[in-house]
């Protein structure tokens, strides 16, 4: 079967050649700059840089904020995924549509954007400024940015298992006597429960590089309000490439792994539904 | 359980639907969420997009207009604004056909053919997604940067690809690869081989049977992708800041060009530049829908699928 497949159709060689000539030149050549850089500075240079307290700090801010960001995505990204699927409201469509926005638009342009809705004069800055809470320039600022970027990750994983969902299930829960909230929370939630963590993966993912929309809300404030790519573009703007190599290198190793864990996840669901 | 299922065997199946039916009929609220909770959830969905997507897309029209249209039309003409527009056109149009033909070839390696590494060579197309903008910039500076691996020689050569279009290009072309193959790949698994192999099998060669058989059914497909790719290749930011140099009219892309502006306190234009990055965002949201709609009417596999979806 395999050979035969192989046999009739043509072009592998091409086709496969070019795939794998284009990922090495344009992604890991240019990867492997990262393992060969720090590889050549000794392991107490890199461990000196990347346990310094500013670099902490940074991972600290990075970390926590992205975590805080892509909670607060699950619990609103299921109500507007749930909203979108279950329920008849006007300008639906629209809704829908803009979930998009924080992955089409320009991360400078949502960065100054935020900044300007959130600083002390602007729309929601000054409804805040009263109460005592400041957003842009602090590491709330941090969070709000990335709660954006990272809107459309849960919504979109979430929103085609939730219009799937059989709606058996639910009756046949409700047969049985559960009320609706037990529904809710023992069938509904861990038929979603794989969704929802995926999506949180995802928008963790993208929120710890995240750079555009921080920079300008953050304030960019060593040891207080800088996150770890500004960090590197920092490092690099000094000349100092071994730094920012070092940093990016455990960067990497990190959003590798929670790459990996979501393959795996995936493929753990895939498996227990029989695809 | 056990004991269920031996009582109702007998009866058959349409005698158990039937007796369930008149038994325990279902009250409609059963498996519907309660006024209450429903409203509760519509605000709190409402409320979120509103505050952070809503509010947001018309904060940027609102400051861009802020001053009048008169600045608003002189900043994004200014020669400065009109280079920057040029840049990101020029960089969109190199590195959107390249990503359209990676895209073609991988979808075609991974989806025709059954090898060692499949599994890996799928991975490793996500890898942009992984690695942040700025590290995206960076390993382009590791290479072609003045303290490079090529950096030598190229200064050597006259080549300047760091602080130039060049790595500008480079840079846009890593951050967007992935995008039209991961749209094709799950389009052309649906459509399967038979199509083509009927016409290899009347005489067609591969390249007639990759032109009239398999672009014409993932067309839409095809175009949904582009149409994400150019989207994130004009919108780009982290990756081409660290490569560009900022060199006003020069290496300024219009995402560049907007954080310029705002540094220079000039806001009003720097809104009005983003305004047109906005506008191309609704563009492609208005796009991809309408585009969306006809990858779905036209792949055949998935027609009985959506319809099963619209009755459920």
């Amino acid at each position: 079967m395999k050979a035969e497949r192989r046999r009739v159709i043509p072009g592998f060689g091409l086709a496969m050649g070019y795939t794998v000539a284009y990922l090495g030149l344009f992604a890991l050549i240019p990867l492997s700059t990262i393992f060969l850089k720090t590889a050549g500075m000794g392991w107490l240079n890199f461990w000196t840089t990347i346990t310094s307290l500013r670099v902490l700090a940074a991972y600290q801010l990075s970390i926590g904020a992205s975590l805080i960001g892509a909670a607060v995505n699950v619990i609103f990204g299921l109500a507007v995924a749930w909203s979108l699927v279950r329920y008849e409201f006007p300008a639906k469509g629209v809704l829908d549509a803009i979930v998009d926005i924080p992955f089409a638009l320009p991360t400078s342009v949502a960065g100054i954007t935020l900044t300007a809705i959130y600083a002390e004069n602007g729309w929601v800055g000054r409804l805040l400024a009263p109460l005592g809470i400041k957003v842009a320039f602090t590491p709330l600022g941090v969070i709000v940015a990335l709660v954006f970027i990272g809107l459309p990750f849960v919504v979109r994983t979430v929103q085609p298992v939730l219009r799937d969902l059989e709606a058996e299930l639910e009756e046949a829960s409700a047969t049985l006597g559960a009320t609706r909230s037990q529904t809710f929370r023992r069938v509904i939630l861990p038929a979603l429960a794989p969704a929802l963590i995926t999506g949180f993966a995802l928008a963790f993912a993208r929120a710890l590089g995240e750079y555009g929309s921080v920079v300008f809300i953050s304030g960019n404030m060593p040891m207080r309000t800088e996150v770890v790519p500004l960090l590197i573009m920092t490092k690099l703007e000094e000349f100092d490439y071994q730094g920012a190599t070092a940093i990016a290198l455990v960067m990497l190793i990190l959003s590798f792994s929670m790459l990996l864990l979501i393959n795996l996840q995936q493929s753990r669901s895939a498996l227990r539904d029989g695809v | 359980m056990a004991s269920d299922e031996a009582e109702y065997s007998p009866l058959g199946l349409a005698g158990v639907t039937a007796k369930n039916a008149v038994e325990v009929s279902v009250p409609p609220r059963a498996t519907s969420d309660p006024p209450w909770a429903r409203t509760i959830i519509l605000a709190v969905a409402l409320g979120f997009m509103g505050l952070f997507v809503v509010l947001p897309l018309t904060a940027v029209f609102v400051e861009a207009l802020r001053e009048g249209v008169r600045v608003y039309l002189a900043a994004i003409t200014d020669p400065e604004a009109r280079s920057a527009i040029r840049l990101t056109l020029l960089v969109a149009s190199i590195a959107v056909p390249l990503n359209v033909i990676f895209g073609l070839a991988a979808a075609w390696t991974l989806t025709r053919f059954n090898f060692r590494g499949r599994s890996l060579l799928n991975t490793l197309i996500d890898l942009p997604f992984a690695v942040s903008p700025v590290i995206a910039g960076m390993i382009f500076v590791l290479l072609f940067g003045a303290q490079g691996w090529f950096g030598e020689w190229l200064s050597d050569h006259h080549i300047k690809i760091i602080f130039a279009t060049p790595g500008i290009v480079l840079a846009t072309t890593f951050v967007t690869f992935p995008f039209v193959a991961r749209e094709l790949i799950p389009l052309m698994e649906a459509a399967g081989t038979e199509e083509e192999l009927a016409a290899l099998t009347l005489g067609a060669n591969g390249w007639q049977t990759f032109l009239r058989i398999t672009l014409p059914n993932v067309k839409w497909g095809l175009l949904y992708g582009i149409v994400i790719c150019n989207a994130r290749a004009m919108g780009d930011f982290g990756a081409v800041s660290v490569v560009s140099g900022h060199i006003r009219g020069l290496t300024d892309t219009m995402p560049l060009y907007v954080e310029i502006l705002y540094n220079d306190y000039s806001f009003a234009a720097s809104f009005a530049v983003a305004s047109l990055l906005t506008l191309l965002a609704l563009a492609t949201l208005v796009a991809k829908r309408i585009i969306g709609g006809r990858v779905e009417a036209s792949s055949m596999p998935h027609e009985n699928e959506s319809v099963e979806r619209k009755a459920a």
